[in-house]
Parts: structure tokens; sequence; C-alpha cells
């Protein structure tokens, strides 16, 4: 369990997040939604280490502040917004780069096929061979994809669950690819593990995930399962856009739903 | 594309798993500790005398000819006590400069930053030649204290000082500006230089003669006695290195990601400042500016064997140091009996070089 207590980040003075209160249990998805600048990266920062804040984060019972870099390695994995590698990688390179300093959790001799079935789940068979710096700009995130699962490969470690840190991971994902990366989200929580994901899309947040926390001005606006948070006040006031829960559109214009997914 | 047909080569010969180049960079390194070997040999072998290394190295394997014991005499003196310390800072030189530049580049995740371009060198020369002018007068308690490991010592704090400074001012939140960084290190370098521009004004002749060739760099004048001061600072610093590679290769994707990797980014980042800071210091010290090794060496390698510096470290040490002897042996024979100054052919070859890095990269380095 990730357990977040009046967590604040300033950056340069400035007050980001404010007093939120977060919890990620094993088995769950959690979805982090808000408006652009509402704080879900930066909070999302405070919780894998990378930014100071004040409050307190615990991971697994552990006090973050006090955990080093390796020992919250091999309890979480982070998918950042967008990375740039700045040499020749493969991608294979790129991917068994998750295996340097955490435990994937796989038997010695299984380590070394990892960044293979990574990409394969990545739906990226094939692409190892390829400069990372050639692939579109989907492929390379889900490249980065196939590198963070590799990270914490066992959902499950020591008897602890692991979790997985997305920002906006299906952000530049075609809608073929979202599903894919978001059934590897679920899946990774059904077999004991955990997510947290900052998402933009509404539908897919609903679709996914088991608890939804919405992010508004750097504040906890709701909390909630999705049916209970997801409704047109809610959105109104966070969003400013005045929509409607499940109202269908009216005449000829066709919608697609995540949700129709066979 | 050359760097296309080169790598092409080079994988025709060993690839196992798609897109995992190991095998490949274990089999370069392998042909370049051949090349090692080999430059080592022709080096101890030529030069101004025709004393025969093979005959002294015969010799000494299995006992002097007798009746030829004035002419061996000769031969070894020039082999064991001119040629080989010369050799033997060379290499050492060659892997220092090659894989500080490695390491500086993945620490500033940047193939144009090496220590001759963004001052650290530079740094380092002021230090040395701050021992060198002001060693007898200002500064003789302190190289009364520490003997022949002042003036590497005095390189390496220069050198230290300078990277420190420039890691501050280029690197923001865990991202480096390559502008700034080049940028920094033109004004860190050009503070440096004036400094030492004064220290020279203050020289006196002998002096002054002194510090000419000594900046333009050369490997003349090695004596066992200067490997002796500067071999272990650099022996340590590159034994440190590869230590550093595995957290380097995490540092490629960013100093947070390397972080949410596990590796102490901080930690990481020190030690190798530490280290390559040593290893300059200590090559400024003996052989003054040899400029581009470190830029030239990494960069032809990356393209052979590709950035995991697992290989890339150890293969520039090797390169780096074959390189050196080779241009050691132009610097050495082209203007026979003089010698040009090995700096000289550095950047002769070097300079160039890096134009068409820049030429080549136009988008991806994004200045």
């Amino acid at each position: 369990m990730i357990e977040a207590r009046d967590v604040s980040v300033a950056i340069a003075g400035k007050p980001i997040v404010a007093g939120v209160d977060f919890e990620a249990r094993p088995g769950e998805v959690a979805a982090i939604v808000g408006p652009n600048g509402s704080g879900k990266t930066t909070f999302l920062k405070a919780l894998s280490g990378e930014l100071s804040y004040t409050g307190s984060i615990a991971l697994n019972g552990r006090d973050m502040s006090v955990m080093k870099a390796v020992e919250a390695a091999t309890q979480r994995a982070v998918l950042p917004q967008a990375t740039t590698l700045s040499f020749p990688f493969t991608v294979r390179e790129v991917v068994k780069l998750g295996l340097v300093g955490g435990r994937s959790g796989v038997l010695p001799g299984e380590d070394a096929r990892l960044p293979e079935r990574a990409l394969a789940r990545v739906d990226l068979e094939g692409f190892a061979g390829r400069f990372y710096q050639e692939l579109s700009g989907g492929e390379q995130q889900r490249v980065q994809l196939a590198r963070v699962l590799c990270q914490v490969w066992a959902p499950v470690l020591d008897g602890k669950p692991r979790y997985l840190f997305l920002d906006e991971p299906v952000s530049s994902l075609d809608i073929k690819h979202q599903l894919i990366i978001m059934n590897i989200a679920r899946d990774f929580a059904r077999r004991g593990g955990g997510v947290i994901a900052i998402l933009h899309d509404l539908n897919l947040t609903a679709m996914y995930a088991d608890r939804i926390h919405v992010m508004h001005r750097g504040r906890l606006a709701a909390a909630g399962a999705p049916q209970d948070v997801l409704s047109d006040e809610l959105i109104e006031k966070v969003f400013d856009c005045r929509l409607k829960v499940g109202v269908l559109p009216t005449g000829n214009v066709p919608f697609v739903l995540p949700q129709s997914a066979a | 594309m050359a760097d296309q047909s080169i790598a092409g080569v080079a994988g025709g010969m060993a690839t196992a798993v798609e897109g995992d180049r190991s095998a490949r960079a274990r089999l370069v390194i392998l042909l370049l500790c051949l090349a090692l070997g080999v430059s080592i040999f022709l080096s101890l072998t030529s030069g101004a005398s025709d004393a025969s290394a093979v005959g002294v190295i015969g010799d000494w394997l299995f006992g002097s000819v007798p009746g030829d014991a004035a002419l061996n005499a000769r031969d070894q003196l020039i082999v064991w006590d001119i040629r080989m310390p010369r050799v033997l800072l060379g290499v050492l030189i060659g892997a220092a400069l090659a894989v500080s530049g490695a390491v500086m580049q993945g620490l500033f995740r940047n193939p144009l930053a090496d220590p001759g371009l963004i001052g650290v060198s530079a740094g380092s020369s002021l230090g040395a030649v701050a021992v060198i002018v002001l060693g007898a007068t200002v500064l003789a308690p302190v190289t009364a204290l520490l003997g022949t490991l002042a003036l590497p010592l005095a390189a390496f704090v220069g050198g230290l000082a300078t990277t420190l400074v420039l890691c501050q001012v280029a690197t923001r939140r865990g991202q480096t500006s390559v502008a700034t960084m080049l940028l920094a290190g033109i004004a860190l370098a050009a503070l440096a230089m004036a400094l030492t521009g004064i220290l020279i004004f203050m020289a006196d002749d002998r002096q002054l003669r002194d510090l000419t060739f000594w900046q333009l760099g050369s490997l003349a004048g090695a004596t066992w006695q200067k490997i002796g001061s500067v071999g272990p600072v650099i022996g340590l610093a590159l034994a440190a290195m590869p230590f550093l590679a595995r957290g380097l290769n995490a540092l490629a994707l960013g100093e947070a990601t390397a972080g949410h990797l596990g590796i102490p980014v901080q930690r990481l980042k020190y030690t190798a400042i530490v280290g390559v800071s040593a290893a300059v210091g200590a090559s400024v010290a003996v052989s003054g500016g040899i400029g581009f090794v470190g830029i030239v060496v990494p960069h032809l390698l990356r393209l052979l064997i590709g950035p995991d510096n697992r290989y890339l470290l150890p293969a520039s040490a090797l390169l780096g140091a074959s390189l050196l002897l080779l241009a050691d042996a132009v610097a050495r024979t082209i203007v026979a009996p003089a010698e040009l100054p090995i700096g000289i052919v550095t950047a002769i070859a070097g300079a160039p070089f890096f134009l068409w890095i820049l030429l080549r990269k136009r988008g991806i380095v994004d200045l």
C-alpha cells in the first residue's frame, strides 16, 4: 500500500500541491485525473522521490524520505511523460536498462530474455534491433513502458506488492495501443501489484480505474470509485466545462468508446 | 555513410541477439588489446637511434650474447630508460584522456563534452603553471611538503574546481543545456587562461621556455620518476571508472529516471567528477594540453559498439592509448631529428573530426 498524508510540494517557493491525501492499494488501479497544471505530475514526482515534499509518504509501510534510491527501485518503477535519450541506444539496450538497479523478480536465468518478453507485451516484437531515436513518439513511449515493466516484472516480490507509477502512459498512443497498455496495467494489479496512473481520457479512466483521485488547483477535489466520483457537478467544477455524464450524442454523430472493445 | 559500413562489418562478425551489441563490443575490445600490443611494440622499436628493442627484450628473456656487452648496455639504456617510460606515459595519458572524455559525455549526456573543450584542461593547466612559476617562491611550503606530487595535485585541484563550477552553471534540475555547457566552458577556459597568462608574465626566461613546450603538449621528457608520480593517480582514477559504467548508462535516460532505476545519482556525479579531474589533472601535469583524444575516441567507438559504458570505457582506454602512441610516433618522426609537440598532432587530426561530428549531428546536438 502507498499512503500519502497531507502532502504539499512547493517549487521555487510557489505551492504546486497542497495537503493531498492519497492511497494506492495493491490489486487496484488508482487513477489521478485533473486539468492541466492541477499538480498531478508534481504529486507523482513527490511519490517517486524526485521532488522534496512536506507531509508523509509511506511505501508498504516504510517512510519514503528515508528510503535509498536502490530500495525504492525494487518496490516501484516510474514511467515519465516523455524521455529523451542522449546516445544512439538500440531498443533492446534501452529496455535492458530497466534491469540496471532493481530486481525484476524472475529467476536469474530468465533475466536474459526479459527485454524480448517485455517488448512483446507492449506490442513491439521485432523492434529490439532498431535505434530508439528512429521510432515514432508512441513507439518510444511503449519502449519506455517495456523498460519500466522489466524493473518490476513480478508484481509481488518477497511477499510485498510492487507498484507502477505511470504519468500519462497512453497520451501519445493510438486506440489499440491505449487498450493494450491499460490492460497491462490492470493485469499487473490483478496479479497483486498496484498501479498509479495519471490519465486524461475520462472514458478510459472510468473503464480501468478502481479508484479515481481528482486534482484541482493543487488540491484533492474528490476521491473514490468511478461511479461515485464522475458526476456532472464535479466535472463542471474541476474542468470548467459543462458536460453531462452518460449522455449519448444526438443525431448522426458517431462516437467510439473504449468500453465497446471486444 | 562510413560509420554504417564500419558498424555493418563489425555486426557481420558477431551478432547474437538482435539489438544486443555486447558480443560485438567484446570482440572489438579484444582487437583493441591486440592493437595496443602492436602499438607498444612499434613505439619501443622505433626512434632516432637504431637500438633494437627486440634485441634488448631477447637479452632480457634469454640472457645477453657474450662479446656484445657494450652495445647491449647502450641499447638497454635507450629502450628501458628512454623509450619505455615514454611509451608507458603515452599509454597512461591516452587512456586517461579518452576515458575522461567518455565519462564526461555520459555525465553531461552529450557527445560534445570533452575535458579540453569545456575548460577542465585549462583549469588543470592553471594549477600546474602556478606550481611551475610560483613553486620556488609563494608556493614553496606546498612544493616542499608534497615534492613531486605538487604538480599533479595542483592540476587536479584546478580541473576539479572548473568541473564543479561547470556542473553548477550548466545543470538545472537535472537537465544539462548543451549551449550553456559549451559557453560556460569557454568562459571558464578563458578565465583560467587569463590567470595562466598573468603567471606566465611573471615567469623568468627559463620557466618560460619550459612552459611553452609544456603547454603545447608533449610526451618528451618522460622519466620513470614522472611515471611514478602520475601513474598511481591515473591508475586509481581509471580503476574507479568501470564502477560508474552502469550508472552512466542509466543517466542517459535523464537524472530523474536514473534515480528511479535505483542509481544514487549525486554520488555517481561526484565520483565521476573527482575521477575525471584526477585523470585529466595528472595528464595535464606531465604532458600539457593534448586535445581532442577525449572526443574523437569515444565517438568512433560509439559508432562501432554503441554507447554502453560497460564496453565503451575499457574500449576508450585501449583505443586512446593506441592512438596517442601513434600520434607520438608521428610527432617524433615527421620533423626528425627535431620533434613536434604531440598536442599539435592531435589537434590537427582532431579538430576537423570535431567539425565533422558537428556537421553530421547538427539536428541531434541542437545548439
